[in-house]
């Protein structure tokens, strides 16, 4: 370099122009079609597959009928109300169970004695297997949409908490520091150094808990109640549908993609400032 | 005027407990070490002989086992307005455009927003660092950074810089460059300024005066003025003919080039 007055920096893109021109780039690259070709090879597959292999239709049966089955319970099922439900149980137990686990995250990662005192409960906990407490809350609360919260709640609060802990023990000290020489009070290095520091790490537990929290809500529709996906596959199942089953293990499959798709466009958003890898991830 | 005072001042690391082995270290002993106003010293001494210890204990981040230190006739018992402190890290926070990283410090000590803003943007001019303000800290190059936390260091407006090896990360040429730009802040704006250093040129081309430390614990052992003109100019005054001859003293004081010694 020469005396510090060369830039590293490429001219800044419209965000409109850079999306184009990497959209542009992906169509013209090979392994787009190679994907678009795997899905074909997947959707024929499933459709003249079983029949060709001669499997049963109530083992696996034909995407097709998968279709019609969905459009069937969407018509006559309520599916639409069962999905929003999922959704509604999946997006509070998601929220609670992060609030909850980074706030507990920042305050045993502030004093070394709550995490002395709590450590033992945190890791038997986290040992655990938390669907397991779905029946119990069940149990407590009956058949309604709480058990199905606080599981999810309980799935998602662990890997926060232990992100959020993790990332508060690794703050660069003499950053520290730095704020200490400017008289920085205690709340002033919380949330001007240890919150900002630690928030790539929180969006990585945000990232596994937006995945388990539809697990946590899955589980408990399945332990007990008549409405949610859950429940609508256990009813599927009760019935010998197959095809039914399919559909809600699809749709299921479908609200976990889009919670992990917002919790990635949150994070985006949110950690503008870091370096951004060619393909758009944020380096960690 | 007296800026920076360490009277027969002492730190002793007390053993870790449960670290079995642990002794305790005895990092510097009495040392005594008096910087006039406007005056620029340098210390040298070997690795681990507790140099950053004394400008942590000057910074009021530490505090001394033994004696007193004083920043403008008042004694230290913290961090204080007096003084600021730059380190080979550049300490940049990285989700904060350099613009930001800069106003740092005002920030804290809640200086108002528009002030802030407005005497930011002349350190970023003064450290030609103009149309980078929004840039983030990891889109810039070593030396840049270090330039921007010369500015933040420098918002503060201290009477006394503490400089803590400020460019021992950047290589050679923007070295040169930033150590220039250091001399004529410190010469123009008459700041008093206690630099430690490995560079026994750097130490010699930036200072008034250099002070050489002896292996832990760390003493002062000597003390030698620089008397060649120019300490505004430390390009042309790397060259002066004095240069060579001191530098080959001083490494004799540190015993450089003796076989025995181990890095």
């Amino acid at each position: 370099m020469a005396p510090d007055g060369q830039l590293a920096v490429t001219p800044d893109r419209t965000p409109a122009e850079s999306a184009w021109q990497s959209l542009a780039s992906a169509v013209q690259r090979r392994e787009v079609w190679l994907s678009a070709l795997a899905l074909v090879v997947f959707v024929a597959g499933w459709e003249w597959g079983p029949p060709l292999l001669g499997i049963a239709p109530y083992n696996i049966p034909r995407l097709s009928a998968v279709f019609e089955e969905g459009i069937h319970m969407w018509v006559n099922g309520d599916l639409l109300r069962h999905t929003l439900i999922t959704c509604f149980e999946v997006i509070v137990g998601f929220g609670l169970g992060c609030l909850m686990g980074a706030v507990m995250g920042y305050v045993l990662g502030m004093s070394r004695l709550m995490e002395v005192v709590a450590s033992p409960y945190i890791l038997a906990l986290q040992i655990a297997p938390k669907v397991a407490f779905a029946p119990l809350f069940v149990m407590w609360f009956g058949y309604n949409i709480t058990p199905r919260i606080l599981t999810a709640i309980l799935i998602v609060f662990f890997p926060v908490l232990i992100n959020v802990l993790t990332a508060v023990r690794s703050v660069d000290p003499s950053m520290i520091d730095l704020a200490r020489l400017f008289k920085a009070t205690r709340a002033q290095i919380f949330w001007k150094i240890e919150f900002p520091w630690s928030l790539p790490a929180l969006f990585s537990g945000l990232r596994i808990g937006a995945t388990l929290a539809v697990i946590g809500v899955t589980v408990a529709e399945l332990v007990g109640g008549s409405v949610g996906l859950g429940a609508e596959l256990a009813k599927a199942e009760g019935g010998a549908n197959t095809a039914g089953v399919f559909v809600t293990i699809i749709l299921l499959t479908v609200i976990g993609i889009l919670a992990y798709v917002l919790v990635i466009l949150a994070e985006r958003a949110v950690l503008r400032y870091a370096p951004q890898r060619p393909d758009g991830e944020i380096a960690a | 005027m007296l800026r920076l005072s360490f009277k027969d001042v002492s730190r002793f690391f007390p053993p870790v407990r449960g670290r079995t082995g642990s002794e305790g270290v005895l990092a510097v002993e009495g040392v005594s070490i008096d910087i006039e106003d406007g005056e620029v010293v340098a210390l040298i001494g070997p690795s681990g002989c507790g140099k950053s210890t004394l400008l942590n204990l000057a910074s009021g981040l530490d505090r001394p086992s033994k004696g007193e230190i004083f920043v403008d006739g008042e004694p230290v018992s913290g961090p204080n307005e007096h003084v600021a402190f730059m380190l080979q890290k550049d300490l940049l926070l990285p989700w904060r455009t350099i613009r930001r990283n800069v106003e740092f410090g005002q920030e804290i000590r809640r200086m108002d927003a528009a002030q802030r803003e407005e005497r930011a943007q002349k350190f970023l001019h003064r450290y030609h660092l103009d149309g980078f303000a929004n840039h983030y800290p990891h889109e810039l190059s070593g030396g840049m950074r270090q330039r921007a936390a010369l500015a933040r260091t420098m918002m503060m407006d201290p009477d006394v810089l503490l400089l803590d090896e400020p460019f021992s990360a950047l290589d050679a040429q923007t070295k040169m460059v930033l150590q220039q730009d250091l001399a004529q802040t410190v010469a123009e704006e008459g700041k008093t300024a206690f630099l430690i250093t490995h560079d026994l040129v750097e130490a010699l081309a930036l200072s008034d005066r250099v002070l050489v430390m002896s292996r832990r614990p760390g003493r002062i052992i000597e003390e030698i003025p620089v008397d060649i003109p120019g300490r505004a100019e430390p390009m042309k005054r790397r060259q002066h003919e004095k240069i060579g001859p001191m530098t080959a003293r001083l490494m004799s004081l540190l015993d450089i080039g003796k076989v025995e010694q181990t890095v």
